[in-house]
């Protein structure tokens, strides 16, 4: 199966690659390097594609599969950038219980994206996020600062149609 | 040696001070289950079937990690151990697709067998149980749904095989074994030594299953089917029919195959004759010219693809021999059907391997001796054998001793020990020292480079040319090897290499033996015993002396390492990705 958890073409620079570069010799031979690398290393793409986990994986001299593991199993690492919007929908317990995975199931439809995943167009990012606090507004869905609270899956339509 | 005095259910143990309570527990007779923990390949108490009461501690503890202590009181089966045992069997089963007459690990599956050990008939809970099927390599099957992650095959493919193409991927109730990016097996660099099938405990890691195509050939009047078996199928096929670890059972194996309807059952060990009179010819033309030295021994297909995509550089040093197994195919093909006089479309060679990795090589570039043809038809494992044995109705341990078919079936001792690390340094040294001295050897024993060291080392004096020669098994041995070389650490002449830690007699395709045994009996040792027992009563114990393999180079072949023998037994390597889904993905945009 080709890789189908990066939806985006990569289009890292030679600039970036060079402080990915930097990064790895700060910390190499150094135990438990990896999460502090992969996390510098997010810093310097906003995320962490295939391409760049090879480099660090041969940059560090460990197994691809190691650094993939640790990208994979913490929701802090992202495989998808960021898009021009970012699309939150909570799913913390009081959301949940209001229907919030009925409402999130209707932005992946709308968007034709999964969570963690990001529009082919590059323009919406979609996550499933923790509680985000706003449990009186259950169930909520933010985009970038904008807070949508109380929805309903029919809803879904309208509010994304604003950004596109 | 510092011993320990401990009490497990009341009963007295005086054990080694770095023992585990597994292993204390053993010594006294008793018998704690295990899933996760496999001895030298995975010690991460993780799946608590082994847990323990330990007096004075807090829970139940892990037994197979944790370590004895003076005047420890140990409880192996109280209730409260029975229960948490039970319910972690019922917590891994909801999980787990439970079609266990399906399965081609019913009845060797060691999940199955502590299911019915725990009287576990009925489990509450129910999860994910779709079948996760991914057939994408010659080798290997792969289903998820039957997957315990107990993280045997993640452990053996890291740190004894250095591949490390799986590993655990995301997290909770979604964890599961993936490559990196949930990529296919044959978009990564995996070597297909197939040592995770070897370790599974379910069926969660199998073996690609071609016994039927083996019926269709041998029940098609069309075709002459010949087989041929490795050197170290003799020493483990038994295990499958319940004869102790390390029974040679060659005579009733003959005779199986003869039942099993081939034409005709001929033995590798011949081509691994073969192998020692090109690979020594070779090695004596490298050592005259002093060009890509060390030599490195090109039997073991997990140890060449390994090479291929982790160690380029090496690929020239390299030994251009065919493997024992592709030698026999092309002797078939040419010799034999000569011989014969059969058109070689007509002839279907079929071989029985230790390896996986075999199903991966028979369809290698440059492996047609006869254009157009490959030299091995279809190839099947130890285990394949076994339940063609069972299904066909054949009472292994009642068949009498048969012998191999006389025009490829006559061995010796040098090729029988081919199925051993270490062996075919010593059967190439035997040859070898004998050209070079023009002396007959007072002793044909090698001993230096026998037993099952990861990496051994030796150096031999041929007519004032010192000769420095290593031996290493289990890829992550290899590499350590290789690296010293590469650092220039280390220098040799020339080094044996296989994929599969010990040899090819604990190879991927070998019967699988629950951690209940690998955890108590050194399987390597006593498999290899059986074949350094053969070769030491053999009337023939070196390759030179096989007369096939005088006839073949009187008759066919002319002189090892001459021009027949380079287009018929030689073959190249290719570098390979170590990245092979992403360079494709790559260049696909």
């Amino acid at each position: 199966m080709p890789n189908t958890k990066t939806v985006v073409p990569f289009r890292g620079t030679k600039e970036q690659e060079a402080k990915l570069h930097e990064v790895i010799a700060k910390h190499k031979n150094q135990p438990g390097a990896t999460m502090p690398v992969l996390q510098e290393v997010q810093a310097i793409y906003g995320y962490l594609p295939e391409e760049v986990q090879i480099m660090v994986a041969e940059g560090l001299g460990i197994p691809l599969t190691e650094v993939y593991g640790i990208a994979s199993f913490y929701s802090q690492f992202a495989l998808n950038p960021k898009g021009e919007y970012q699309v939150s929908v909570c799913m913390g317990t009081a959301c949940y219980v209001k229907g919030a995975g009925a409402v999130l199931d209707r932005v992946c439809e709308v968007l034709d994206c999964q969570p963690g995943s990001i529009t082919k167009d590059g323009r919406f990012s979609l996550e499933a996020t923790r509680c985000i606090g706003a449990c009186g507004l259950a169930p909520v869905m933010t985009i970038n600062d904008d807070v949508y609270g109380r929805l309903k899956p029919e809803d879904v339509d309208d509010i994304l149609k604003k950004y596109m | 040696m510092d011993t320990v005095k401990l009490k497990i259910n009341g009963i007295e143990v005086e054990c080694p001070a770095n023992s585990t309570i597994l292993e204390a527990a053993r010594q006294a007779g008793i018998e704690i289950p295990t899933l996760c923990y496999l001895k030298e390949i995975n010690a991460i108490g993780s799946c608590r079937m082994c847990v323990v009461e330990v007096k004075g501690a807090r829970g139940p503890v892990a037994a197979c990690v944790y370590p004895v202590n003076e005047g420890m009181e140990v409880f192996t089966n109280t209730p409260l151990i029975q229960k948490s045992r039970k319910m972690t069997l019922e917590l891994i089963l909801s999980n787990h697709r439970k079609e266990c007459l399906t399965c081609v690990r019913n009845q060797n599956c060691e999940l199955q067998k502590l299911a019915r050990d725990f009287g576990l008939e009925h489990v509450r809970f129910g999860g994910d149980l779709e079948p996760q099927i991914e057939a994408s390599t010659p080798h290997l099957i792969r289903d998820n749904s039957k997957c315990i992650l107990c993280r045997r095959c993640v452990a053996v493919c890291k740190y004894n095989q250095d591949a490390a193409v799986i590993g655990a991927n995301d997290r909770g109730f979604a964890t599961h074994i993936g490559c990196a990016f949930d990529r296919d097996l044959s978009e990564v660099a995996c070597v297909s030594c197939g040592q995770c099938t070897a370790v599974c405990p379910t069926g969660a890691l199998v073996e690609r299953d071609d016994t039927d195509k083996v019926f269709e050939a041998i029940n098609d009047p069309t075709k002459h089917v010949v087989v041929g078996t490795a050197p170290a199928i003799r020493a483990t096929l038994g295990e499958c029919f319940g004869l102790p670890i390390g029974t040679n059972v060659e005579g009733k194996m003959v005779a199986a195959l003869r039942r099993l309807g081939f034409d005709k059952v001929f033995d590798v060990d011949v081509s691994a004759d073969l192998t020692i009179m090109e690979e020594g010819t070779e090695f004596l033309e490298r050592l005259k010219t002093g060009e890509n030295l060390p030599i490195i021994t090109s039997c073991s297909p997990g140890w060449i693809r390994y090479c291929e995509q982790y160690f380029p550089e090496f690929i020239p040093n390299l030994s251009t021999c065919k493997s024992p197994q592709q030698m026999f195919g092309a002797m078939m093909k040419t010799y034999y059907a000569q011989k014969m006089n059969m058109d070689p479309k007509d002839i279907v060679v079929v071989s029985v391997m230790p390896c996986t990795a075999k199903k991966f090589e028979i369809h290698r570039e440059d492996q047609q001796a006869v254009p157009g043809i490959d030299d091995i038809d279809i190839t099947i494992t130890t285990r394949e054998l076994a339940r063609m044995i069972e299904r066909s109705g054949i009472r292994f341990n009642e068949l009498p001793d048969e012998e191999f078919d006389p025009i490829f079936g006559i061995s010796t001792g040098a090729g029988v020990i081919f199925g051993a690390t270490g062996g075919v340094m010593e059967a190439a040294l035997r040859t070898v020292a004998e050209i070079v001295t023009g002396k007959e050897l007072p002793s044909l024993d090698f001993k230096e480079v026998r037993g099952i060291s990861g990496i051994k080392e030796a150096e031999y004096d041929l007519n004032g040319r010192v000769v420095r020669v290593a031996v290493a098994s289990g890829l992550a041995n290899a590499k350590k090897l290789l690296t010293s070389v590469k650092n220039g650490e280390a220098n040799y002449d020339i080094i044996e290499i296989m994929a599969c830690p010990g040899g090819c007699i604990n190879g991927g395709g070998q019967p699988i033996q629950p951690g209940s045994v690998r955890n108590f009996y050194e399987l390597r040792e006593l498999r290899a015993k059986a074949l350094y027992d053969q070769d030491k009563n053999m009337p023939l114990r070196k390759s030179h002396e096989n007369p096939i393999i005088k006839e073949l180079y009187d008759t066919f072949l002319g002189e090892p390492g001459g021009h027949k023998a380079h287009q018929w037994l030689h073959t190249s390597y290719v570098a390979r990705p170590k990245y092979p889904g992403a360079e494709a993905d790559a260049a696909a945009k």
